[in-house]
């Protein structure tokens, strides 16, 4: 291993220590019913981000099934967290002021210097700047040390489950490549798009994001399977930016969930919250912005992709 | 029949339609694709494990959470209240263009604000309404509705169009390590700063369709003599 797959060793074991902490957070809960089953799913994660590159891959590959399987069963629930009160982070927030905001300020900007300056590659920066503005949010807050365990996997915890849904997606998209879905997706994408044509590339690949994006609800779904499908063949290998394609993809995915029922914590839940009368109003209201932000990526991603 | 290569397509979007658990969706997709693509089972756990351990990028996020976790303790969502409640004296459109600019700011810096139950509702769209009925006096349900729609709405354009300029979103590690798997060297601060475009537009095109929503009220409540 070189200097940086170490510095990287060290950081992905932070995140499995992170993943037991939750998980005994879990066991201690004894209220919770499936309190066994929610701590295997992230003891399991947590052996497979320590032990993983030490081990056989299709151990891992089994664990994988394994958490699949905790997950589809219902097995995997958040435990009972401390939780601070209104009364608290207000007390606090008239003490501090608006200092509490360094912290999460020093967060991305330590994160763009260590990228920049710093001979560790951009992935080992965003663990330094998330020590750096540990440091720091100590300093400034004079919180108890305990607080890094309890509100970090107090967090860890809410995001839940899905929180690896990307690293499971971009999986997804290796198995896919593999398999060969990509040529399938690709000989049947070129029907449509003549050759050379770059406009009608990227209107084809901004607008698969936006439809996958729709009927699925979810755009990071729809990113693995259309950018190894269209992004790839028929922008990046025409010589197109891979850093243009995969930024603008993403978010021209997000203008389908603009408008999309699919996407119900954002568009129908929150209608539902505010007690409109039309369940579709948050909807109607974001057709035109996400219609114009798709014409935007387009032109964005044409002008920028193939400077 | 190459088209049968497809199937893990389909099981991700019946999945995710039907609602079901989305991490067994993806691994079953995954499992039946290498299945139906020739890949024999053993070749499906090494290809699913080895892509498993190189793409743990994608969840770097949880090293932030620590820090952004004791901020809130420390105050954080209600500091951003006392940011918004400085507006009272502005216009309808204006209320939320504000939302707009601080849910943009806090998505490109990875702040959790909580968004709908936690700002919207409680905050954003009373300051909004009340704009509307202290210039106009009495608003009908439609006008009550199109401003809740619009409040709602900001809450997602700042959140979706903005978050991946942060290096440690998971967005912007989804991408990096969805491209690098497919043998692109791309990084995450390279991403994050080709989010930016996207993300100060959407805060521009935002605000003009806020605007809009003043205009149109302008519209039809001082054409009928409206207070003021």
């Amino acid at each position: 291993m070189d200097r940086n797959t170490i510095i990287a060793q060290v950081f992905y074991t932070i995140i499995g220590l992170i993943f037991i902490l939750v998980g005994m957070k879990a066991l201690r809960d004894k209220d919770l019913k499936v309190r066994t089953r929610t701590a295997a799913f992230w003891f399991i994660l947590a052996f497979t981000f320590i032990a993983g590159p030490f081990i056989p891959y299709w151990i891992t590959g089994v664990c994988v099934i394994a958490i699949a399987a905790l997950t589809a069963t219902g097995g995997v629930k958040p435990s009972k967290s401390d939780v601070p009160s209104p009364e608290v982070t207000r007390k606090n927030a008239d003490k501090l002021g608006n200092k509490v905001f360094i912290p999460a300020l020093t967060l991305a900007i330590a994160a763009l210097i260590a990228a920049t300056f710093l001979p560790f590659g951009a992935n080992n920066a965003i663990g330094i700047s998330a020590a750096v503005a540990l440091v720091v949010v100590f300093a400034i807050t004079k919180a108890p040390a305990k607080s890094a365990v309890t509100d970090g996997s107090r967090l860890m915890d809410s995001v839940g489950s899905v929180g690896i849904l990307p690293q499971l997606l971009a999986a997804l998209g290796a198995l896919f490549t593999a398999a060969g879905v990509g040529d399938v997706i690709a000989s049947g994408v070129s029907a449509i798009i003549p050759d050379g044509s770059r406009l009608i590339a990227v209107i084809v690949y901004c607008l698969g994001m936006a439809i996958f994006t729709i009927i699925m609800g979810n755009g990071f779904a729809a990113f693995s399977v259309i950018t190894v499908g269209i992004g790839i063949p028929f922008l990046i290998a025409q010589g197109a930016n891979p850093v243009v394609v995969g930024a603008l993809g993403l978010t021209a995915g997000y203008c389908g969930t603009l408008v999309t029922p699919m996407a119900a914590n954002f568009n129908i839940m929150p209608a539902a919250l505010l007690e409109t009368k039309d369940k579709y109003i948050i909807i109607k209201s974001q057709i035109s912005v996400a219609a114009t932000m798709m014409v935007i990526h387009i032109i964005l991603m044409y002008i920028l992709a193939f400077r | 029949m190459e088209a049968l290569k497809l199937i893990g397509v389909l099981i991700v979007i019946i999945g995710f339609i039907l609602k079901k658990d989305t991490i067994a969706t993806v691994v079953v997709a995954g499992i039946i694709t290498g299945l139906v693509g020739g890949l024999t089972p053993m070749e499906i756990l090494d290809t699913l494990g080895k892509s498993f351990i190189t793409q743990r990028t994608a969840t770097l996020f949880v090293l932030t959470l620590p820090v952004i976790g004791i901020c809130e303790r420390y105050g954080l969502k209600d500091k951003a209240v006392d940011l918004i409640r400085k507006a009272k004296n502005a216009t309808t459109g204006r209320v939320i263009s504000i939302y707009l600019a601080v849910r943009t700011v806090a998505a490109a810096f990875s702040l959790r604000l909580g968004g709908h139950p936690q700002f919207v509702r409680p905050l954003v769209n009373p300051m909004a309404q009340g704009a509307a009925i202290a210039k106009y006096g009495a608003i009908d349900d439609k006008t009550e509705d199109d401003i809740k729609g619009c409040c709602a709405a900001s809450e997602n354009f700042g959140n979706f169009f903005a978050q991946n300029c942060f290096m440690g979103a998971s967005g912007t590690l989804l991408i990096v390590s969805t491209l690098n798997e497919q043998g692109q060297s791309v990084d995450a601060l390279q991403i994050a700063m080709m989010s930016i475009p996207i993300a100060v537009t959407a805060f521009i095109v935002g605000s003009i369709h806020n605007y809009m929503l003043d205009k149109k009220m302008d519209k039809k409540y001082m054409a009928q003599g409206g207070k003021n």
